[in-house]
């Protein structure tokens, strides 16, 4: 349980979120071209980080936006919010 | 067994006052190498240990616990045993553990308090309805005891239900497995460790690993937090950290570590001799024999490791309980825990090899691995010792998410287990 401030309408409950789950998988440009290996990295690999995580929300139950969250999943405290489209912060690894 | 328990034994030791019971289990530094290491020591990797020991004759074999052993999920989930999945492998898969169950007291001369009071499954709208008929038919042809309940036997099955037409999610009716149940989740652990112990077996508890020493394609060995150990054979069963032991390896999984939560009531006296589940307000109810309500959740939404889960699923849980069983509405909650549990795409586990040699993968049962604790370890074993899959397990292998060829339990069996 924790709070999540969306970058549009500030600090809310997290049980207004939905998640999203990892961010940044990129959608393949050429999916014709994809053998099954890569199919499978992209619709089911994950990372599944242990530690700090890029991840999107969607603010479901408020402005119904997107965004992405750095979050570390072994104590859920957020370290940083960004939209979508925006770089992720550099200063985590 | 070297200290078998009978009634004579425990006359003698009631006659010392019990203070000479004998350790269940040892307590050993690890060795330099073994044949084959399992990591974790939740009850599928006890069992694991047990099954190879004790089918597979290998006896050099270590497992590896970082922290206590059954202290993970095996502790942590609501106990619930049945079979019956929809699809055919699963149904292969879970039946083959209920069968092992029905004799495993006997199996481990260790009381594992199995109780076979059925476990019903709720019908709350017209899908649930057809969905959990087709369910039913499935286990039937698969041999896998199932009845269909109308509302009526319902209500008959466990009286205190709430089947008023004008509730938010009215009971339509519901299946039964008769022969499902429940069992006491330590002793699971604690006679499996026993077993395994006895044959020889090394149960090294807070010995965290590290990392995965890796030679080309094969595994020589582990660096763990009690020094490096040589093996060739490494199975691991750990469960929510099974990401992070792949990741060692450089591997990924098709895997999402979520809390999921369960809570237990004040104990009280006797009121329902039954699992109920009911997938669709996302509820289970069943009463331990200390007379707790022992109820469970769904998971969270977010992947996280803190084993705690948001308030909000917990109300969710509790709302939904109430209005199915108005009876409970004073009764107090004492606990609440989470335990991570890593969730496959199809909601089916995975026992598999990996394509590096000696590097096997028991993992992905999400919410419902408790059930499967024996067939699960019988089956990695065989997988193991044999660097090829039992055919009851073949299904279950790490390349079906390459292949498209799931076993998709998602909703068809329970959303949550």
């Amino acid at each position: 349980m924790f709070l999540i401030n969306c970058p549009f309408c500030g600090e809310r409950d997290q049980s207004e979120f939905s998640s999203g789950g990892e961010a940044h998988i990129v959608r393949p440009k050429q999916p014709t071209e994809l053998s099954d290996d890569e199919w499978a990295e992209y619709l089911f690999m994950r990372k599944n980080i242990k530690g700090i995580q890029f991840e999107r929300w969607n603010h479901v139950h408020g402005c119904r936006k997107w965004f992405n969250v750095v979050r570390d999943t072994s104590n859920d405290k957020i370290l940083s919010v960004y939209k979508m489209g925006e770089k992720p912060p550099v200063n985590y690894k | 067994m070297k200290n078998k328990y009978s009634v004579f034994s425990l006359i003698k030791n009631a006659l010392s006052q019990h203070e000479n019971w004998q350790q269940a289990w040892g307590n050993p530094e690890p060795k330099k190498e073994y044949e084959a290491i399992i990591v974790g020591g939740g009850g599928h990797g006890l069992a694991t240990a047990y099954y190879l020991a004790k089918k597979h004759n290998l006896k050099n074999i270590a497992v590896l616990e970082k922290g206590w052993i059954g202290g993970g999920n095996t502790g942590r989930n609501t106990t619930i045993i049945r079979s019956n999945y929809l699809w055919d492998a699963s149904a292969g898969l879970y039946d083959h553990a209920l069968k092992l169950w029905e004799n495993l007291s006997q199996e481990l001369n260790y009381n594992v308090m199995f109780s076979q009071r059925g476990v019903m499954n709720l019908a709350h709208n017209l899908q649930d309805v057809r969905d959990l008929k087709r369910r039913t038919h499935a286990n039937r042809l698969n041999g896998i005891d199932a009845v269909w309940l109308n509302t009526e036997e319902v209500k008959k099955f466990c009286p205190i239900i709430n089947t008023s037409p004008d509730i938010r999610y009215p009971v339509l009716g519901g299946t039964l497995q008769r022969r499902a149940g429940t069992a006491r989740h330590d002793a699971v652990a604690w006679g499996y460790a026993r077993g395994a112990s006895d044959m020889g077996v090394d149960i090294i508890q807070n010995c965290e690993v590290k990392g995965i020493k890796r030679n080309g394609d094969k595994v020589e060995g582990l660096e763990t937090t009690k020094g490096f150990i040589k093996t060739n054979k490494i199975g691991v069963v750990a469960a929510g950290h099974s990401s992070v032991i792949a990741n060692m390896a450089g591997l990924k999984l098709p895997l999402e570590s979520k809390p999921l939560q369960a809570l237990v009531s004040e104990p009280v006296k006797p009121i329902i001799d039954t699992v109920v589940m009911s997938n669709a307000v996302h509820a289970y109810v069943s009463q331990s024999d200390k007379g707790e309500l022992v109820i469970g959740a769904g998971t969270d939404s977010y992947v996280s490791y803190t084993q705690r889960g948001s308030h909000n699923i917990v109300e969710e849980t509790l709302k939904a309980i109430l209005e199915l069983y108005p009876i409970f509405s004073r009764m107090k909650m004492l606990r609440q825990w989470g335990g991570i549990v890593d969730i496959c795409p199809d909601a089916s586990p995975i026992i598999s090899k990996t394509n590096i040699k000696g590097l096997y993968f028991n993992c992905g049962w999400g919410t419902g691995g408790f059930k499967a604790t024996p067939g699960s370890g019988d089956l990695f074993a065989h997988t193991i010792a044999n660097d090829e899959p039992h055919k009851l397990n073949a299904a279950f292998n790490l390349n079906r998410f390459v292949s498209g060829d799931l076993v998709d339990e998602h909703g068809a069996a329970a959303v949550a287990h």
